[in-house]
């Protein structure tokens, strides 16, 4: 873990509305090793969909700079797990979870072994004919976790993937994706709004600040892996962490708050 | 629970008599009327009359003449207007700079009625087979192009998030993202077109042409066939209703995740 994979000097964003500039990501400094399960926590707005944007090559900075380590040749930088519905609706489950490895090119052999691989690991293999409307939420999110694992990328981008998601389904997904996470602790880069899924996944958590988005603080997880969900939240240790976070964040989330409060009256 | 009458026709059945029942009735008073001396035949002559003179245009080959003539001009002229129309609309509505480029001039063009520029193309394209494959192509192309452009401006901004993401070039993205997206509103434009193409191989066959279904209903004026006049009325409405059903077919194809929804 002592490899950094991803070095963020200084990196800012601001848009530019008819309201005038807007800073959604105040000047970040931060390193992530290679191989970590990175979480960011933060109140609604605070900037932290627009720092995975930046990584994913979607948005561009404003100011500072960003490093990523480069992948051997033939892999992809980063593949992203969006929030909310992203699969094509007009491609079947076994297309949508192939869909990097063709825009790449790779050979229809390798494909077929690969994307099958992951739709078998995340339960899918029997609908790998079915379109995303014939699925429900849980297992479109799961054909969009293949779809980013089967892309073979050297880091994942998750998007808050599991927030449409009930209860039940959710800590299903958190087990299922730790345990394909596993087999290849690619770097991870994930956000989240709830602190019960940053502790349970994440190796760090960086928690943001509100309008603009900055970093408060980083804490680091101490509990082994492999992880299982359910144990984990039944010890002690995993309470009191979750509560120290919550410490944290309480007074971002009531700052946001009284932020939005004052822009609506 | 009551054993099913063998004598019930299922509810498909019977919506499908229903459909079919209509326009037979509406034959038979027809018919009657005609045979009573009630409607003045030289104007409305009698279904039967109609019937026969299809199958003695049938025979001396007079009406597969026309009907091929009509449908080749019919599919240049789809595949000239369609094409294009089809790469201009979807490529507009992917790039921004593009659409402002073109998109006054095809909203300045579109309102100007179609038969109205028949002279000019006429004139542009002689009397032979590419001004009647023109006028089609141009009927074909408005619908297609506007509805494309429609097509992809109404994908969602999160899907070319995703093929941006997974490294899509311009082509792929076209070809994986745009062109699929857009499909439904490209069939409709289809659907469309189809029936402006017809209307427009009528009147272009009627003013500039030796042979076609369009030729064949105005030679008929000027001989007061009245009965073939009749016969190229619905052999017309017979394609506009297969063409249709042809698309509605594709559609089912091509586009199976509408299924259902």
């Amino acid at each position: 873990m002592s490899d950094v994979k991803i070095r963020l000097r200084e990196l800012s964003k601001v848009f530019q509305t008819q309201a005038g500039p807007f800073t959604a990501l105040a000047p970040m400094t931060l390193d992530i090793p290679a191989g970590c399960f990175f979480m960011i926590v933060g109140p609604s707005g605070c900037g932290k969909t627009t720092l995975l944007r930046i990584l994913a090559g979607l948005e561009k900075p404003s100011g500072g700079s960003l490093e990523i380590t480069k992948p051997a040749a033939d892999r992809p930088s980063n593949s992203m797990v969006f929030q909310g519905d992203s699969l094509f609706p007009w491609m079947t489950v076994f297309e949508n979870a192939a869909y990097g490895l063709r825009m790449r090119k790779r050979p229809e052999g390798e494909i077929r072994d690969v994307v099958g691989h992951y739709l078998q690991r995340t339960g899918l293999s029997r609908f790998h004919n079915s379109y995303p409307h014939q699925l429900s939420g849980g297992m479109r999110q799961r054909v969009s976790i293949a779809r980013a694992f089967a892309n073979d990328p050297d880091i994942l981008l998750m998007d808050e993937p599991f927030s449409a998601l009930d209860e039940q389904n959710k800590i299903l997904l958190q087990e299922e994706l730790l345990r394909i996470w596993e087999e290849t602790r690619k770097t991870v880069m994930f956000i989240t709004h709830s602190v019960d899924e940053a502790v349970t996944l994440g190796d760090r958590i960086m928690i943001m600040t509100a309008h603009p988005g900055r970093a408060k603080q980083i804490v680091d997880v101490p509990f082994e892996r492999p992880r299982r969900v359910l144990e984990l939240r039944a010890k002690p240790e995993y309470g009191e962490l979750v509560y120290s976070i919550w410490g944290h964040l309480r007074d971002e989330v009531q700052r946001a708050r009284a932020l939005d409060e004052g822009t609506a009256s | 629970m009551k054993p099913a009458s063998p004598f019930r026709l299922s509810k498909d059945t019977v919506e499908r008599l229903l459909n079919f029942a209509s326009p037979m009735i509406l034959l038979l008073i027809w018919e009657a009327c005609a045979r009573l001396a009630l409607i003045d035949v030289r104007f409305f002559p009698a279904p039967s009359k109609i019937f026969t003179q299809f199958l003695v245009m049938v025979e001396n080959g007079l009406l597969w003449k026309h009907f091929w003539a009509s449908m080749q001009r019919l599919f240049w002229g789809f595949l000239f207007g369609g094409v294009p129309a089809l790469v201009l609309g979807v490529a507009m509505g992917l790039s921004r700079p593009l659409r402002m480029l073109v998109e006054p001039l095809v909203s300045a063009t579109y309102p100007v009625p179609k038969s109205a520029i028949l002279p000019l193309v006429l004139l542009i394209f002689g009397l032979g087979e590419s001004s009647k494959i023109v006028m089609v192509g141009i009927g074909i192309f408005f619908p297609i192009v506007i509805n494309a452009m429609a097509g992809v401006l109404e994908i969602q901004k999160i899907y070319f998030d995703v093929s941006k993401n997974f490294g899509a070039s311009r082509w792929q993205v076209f070809r994986t993202v745009a062109l699929p997206g857009a499909m439904p509103l490209i069939l409709t434009g289809v659907k469309l077109g189809i029936g402006m193409g017809l209307v427009l191989i009528s009147i272009a066959e009627m003013v500039g042409a030796k042979s076609g279904l369009g030729f064949m209903m105005w030679n008929a004026w000027e001989i007061l066939s009245v009965e073939t006049m009749y016969v190229g009325l619905i052999v017309i409405a017979v394609l506009g209703i297969v063409f249709s059903q042809i698309v509605t077919e594709i559609e089912r194809l091509i586009v199976p995740w509408r299924n259902g929804r």
